[in-house]
């Protein structure tokens, strides 16, 4: 099982990332930016940071990367993509997850172990939880507020593609309290958190984050 | 050549931290009857030749797929100053 981990510039996590793929059992495989294919992986993550600067909008200009056009064009097709943090962001401004992201509404950045809760487990990426696990993953941005209008966010809800939801403190004033969703096939997820950071006992957040990367690898050894 | 301006701006109903933060500066600087603030963006791009229906149409496009995202935001595209 290969994963593909895009390094875009200015890319923060995706050294974690693709540590958190070996530590599941995977092969990571680095992505550049300006590659105009795949490499053939299985699945592909789009890390965490702060892609161009964050300038214009967070992930606005990663969208239109040369990398970004077989990712979305894979991801229609059905490869599993997951968007971590500044991924989820580029996820929503390349229209394969609804919504957007926005500053925080206490206008500060929030670095913080948080809790979530798993609303579903059926996608590509949470198939090795079980349905309404609490889990803890670090939380760290500064424009996490997920958004968008009455209508989709009714749909998403009635559609069951709120992923997690933020326990017990919202962070960021993210919208029903969401911290993930997922696309209508459930192969592309996007999530503020950083499942990525919680693979390992050593760094002292422990490994609830694991699952993401097991539940891929799952995918494509089934 | 022609200039044009697009200015993009949070929707209405978005909320706008950036905006909320100047506004709540205003008060300690001492400034007074402002009710409210919304920060946006103003892009300015200089066209080539002459400002064509196409060539707005085009400046149109771009502000709806990279300098704006609709999802958040509005925007508004106008000529500045035409060709002479």
């Amino acid at each position: 099982m290969r994963v593909g981990v895009v390094t875009f510039p200015g890319s923060l996590d995706d050294v974690d990332a693709a540590r958190a793929v070996t530590v599941a059992g995977g092969e990571a495989v680095a992505l550049w930016h300006g590659d105009h294919d795949l490499h053939g992986v299985d699945a592909v993550v789009l890390p965490g940071g702060f892609s161009y600067g964050d300038y214009l909008r967070c992930g606005a200009i990663a969208r239109f990367a040369p990398v970004m056009t077989e990712v979305i064009a894979a991801a229609q097709e059905g490869l599993p993509v997951l968007g971590i943090c500044n991924g989820f962001q580029i996820l929503c401004e390349s229209h394969l997850l609804p919504g957007a992201l926005i500053r925080n509404d206490a206008r500060r950045f929030v670095c913080r172990d948080q809790r979530l809760r798993l609303d579903n487990v059926g996608t590509a990426w949470t198939s090795a939880y079980e349905e309404g696990q609490e889990v803890v993953i670090p939380l760290k941005s500064g424009e996490g507020g997920y958004i968008a209008d009455a209508d989709t966010l009714d749909r998403l809800e009635g559609e069951g593609r709120i992923v997690a939801r933020y326990l017990e403190h919202n962070p960021n004033g993210a919208m029903r309290d969401i911290a993930g969703v997922t696309n209508e096939r459930g192969n592309v997820v996007g999530l503020m958190p950083h499942p990525e950071h919680a693979v390992d006992d050593l760094c002292g957040s422990g490994t609830d984050g694991l699952g993401f990367f097991r539940s891929v690898l799952a995918v494509a050894t089934a | 050549m022609a200039r044009v301006v697009v200015d993009v701006m949070p929707k209405p109903e978005i909320l706008d931290p950036q905006g909320k933060a100047v506004h709540g500066a205003l008060p300690r600087l001492g400034f007074e009857g402002v009710t409210e603030v919304r920060q946006g963006k103003r892009f300015e791009l200089e066209i080539e030749g002459e400002l064509t229906d196409d060539r707005m149409a085009q400046v149109r496009l771009i502000a709806a797929t990279l300098l704006s995202n609709p999802v958040i935001e509005d925007f508004d595209v106008r000529v500045v100053e035409a060709a002479q």
